[in-house]
């Protein structure tokens, strides 16, 4: 058996803390990558502008870059507006930034932009006949999108939406830098102390891979899922 | 019958893709049971016509009544539009469309099309809606390919299935868009025969098509349409049996 020298129970707790990290912001991704995709799909110059704005930035930047503006930068932001408040009206609030939040924050924003092109690739492949038949029998826009748009949306989506979902999922390591304790950063210090990195390290490549493998099985199975009607994929 | 309103009436619609004017101020009137076909050649603007009866094509002039109803318009950046969506929804569920390339929603089951608008958009229950659906399956002949997903059905029986859909609404109005033109001849008869049998029954239909026989057996008014405007209407014995312009005539010579 291998020797963990004790740091088994935190380096499983590093493991929660990166599912945690990796699915929170695999939702807020999602939720802004829908935003985003209706905002440039959209026929308001402004909102169209704003969403290539986002995508433009975000793409543009690195991840690791954008964590620590968002992180440290934010904190200074917020320790100003705080300040501001003091002074002006006496009120003393102070606000921590917490790792965790802005960790979801930062992910969740990065990969809403990439997520955004997958699902307005995956709307416009869409038939518009589908979509016109929906409005022909009365549907709002609303119920269209629900019963109609999207589902057949998310089976163009979902070979995008599992790609950035890897890549997300690895990108919860860049997290140690801003000290949240996820598996990496256990990984690391336990390798310092113990000075057997090779031990710590192919265990959490193991269980990445494991959580990645997973998430394969996973996607899979919604393909499958969304894929009902379409002859060719069975 | 004098007090019914009429099932769809439409006055005076002109529309242009952008510099070109398509429709030239056209008008109709559906009472009820009558079948009228909208013939012409590709781009006298017919289909066009009969998108904009659903405001699937936005008209940039004219009136539209539906069960004596009249939709409200009003004048925005984009253009001219409906001024209250909620109403255009109701009114589209009174008027079922059939469509060229059938239209079935690929991630449903025939069954599943079937009840679709009925259960979301009518209020139906979900299991009224498949009892009635079961009836308008068996009566197209497609009761044994409920459970199919439109991928596996042929093209007729997509169009067949596409036209119980339809029924399924009850619709005041039915609009068929080109129904037969997308579909391999030898399949085209059984869905003009469960047209025919629609129209027996006193469907109101109107019906865009480029099958003369249907238009001289089962219509109550044919309209021959050119360049957006009407070049001649009537019944059909007149407009098809006695045509008078010459590029009716034309249109209506045997191709060779």
């Amino acid at each position: 058996m291998i020797d963990l020298h004790g740091y088994g129970p935190r380096l499983l707790e590093g493991a929660l803390i990166t599912i945690e990290l990796g699915i929170l912001s695999l939702i807020l991704a999602v939720l802004l990558g829908l935003l985003t995709a209706s905002a440039k799909m959209s026929r308001s110059w402004l909102l169209h502008r704003l969403g290539t704005l986002y995508t433009t930035i975000i793409r543009g930047v690195p991840d690791l870059v954008l964590m620590m503006l968002l992180f440290f930068g934010g904190q200074i932001g917020i320790n100003q507006i705080t300040d501001w408040l003091y002074v002006q009206f006496d009120i003393d609030i102070f606000i921590n930034v917490n790792e965790f939040v802005a960790g979801v924050v930062t992910i969740g924003l990065i990969f809403g932009a990439y997520m955004g092109e997958t699902f307005r690739g995956a709307f416009m492949a869409v038939d518009s006949g589908q979509i016109e038949a929906g409005r022909a029998y009365g549907m709002s826009h609303w119920l269209v999108f629900r019963r109609i748009r999207f589902p057949q949306m998310m089976r163009h989506a979902l070979p995008g939406l599992s790609n950035n979902w890897m890549v997300l999922l690895k990108t919860t390591a860049l997290v140690s830098v801003i000290g949240l304790s996820d598996m990496v950063r256990v990984a690391a210090e336990a390798s310092k102390a113990t000075r057997e990195p090779f031990t710590f390290m192919i265990i959490v490549a193991a269980i990445y891979l494991l959580i990645a493998s997973v998430s394969e099985w996973g996607f899979a199975r919604l393909q499958k899922r969304y894929d009902v009607g379409y002859g060719e994929a069975d | 019958m004098a007090d019914t309103p009429i099932p769809l009436e439409v006055q005076n619609i002109k529309k242009r893709f952008g510099d070109t004017e398509v429709l030239k101020g056209l008008s109709l009137q559906a009472h009820k049971g009558d079948v009228i076909t909208l013939i012409g050649a590709s781009g006298s603007g017919k289909s066009t016509f009969l998108r904009c009866m659903n405001l699937l094509e936005q008209p940039n002039e004219g009136e539209l009544f539906v069960h004596g109803e009249q939709i409200r318009f009003k004048e925005t950046r984009h253009g001219r539009e409906p001024a209250d969506w909620k109403q255009v929804v109701n009114m589209r569920a009174k008027l079922s469309m059939v469509f060229q390339s059938f239209n079935l929603w690929a991630h449903m089951t025939l069954l599943e099309n079937v009840i679709e608008a009925p259960v979301h958009v009518l209020g139906k229950s979900k299991q009224e809606a498949t009892e009635h659906a079961r009836q308008l399956l068996e009566r197209v002949g497609l009761a044994e390919r409920a459970d199919y997903y439109p991928a596996q059905l042929s093209g007729g029986q997509q169009q067949r299935g596409a036209i119980a859909r339809a029924l399924a609404m009850d619709p005041e109005v039915m609009l068929f868009d080109e129904p037969t033109s997308a579909l391999d001849p030898e399949l085209v008869g059984d869905v003009l025969k469960v047209m025919r049998d629609l129209a027996e029954e006193g469907r109101t239909m109107i019906v865009v098509t480029h099958e003369m026989a249907f238009a001289r057996d089962v219509s109550t008014q044919v309209i021959y349409l050119h360049q957006g405007q009407v070049e001649e209407a009537g019944p059909p014995d007149e407009v098809l049996g006695n045509p008078k312009s010459e590029r009716l005539k034309q249109f209506l010579a045997p191709k060779h």
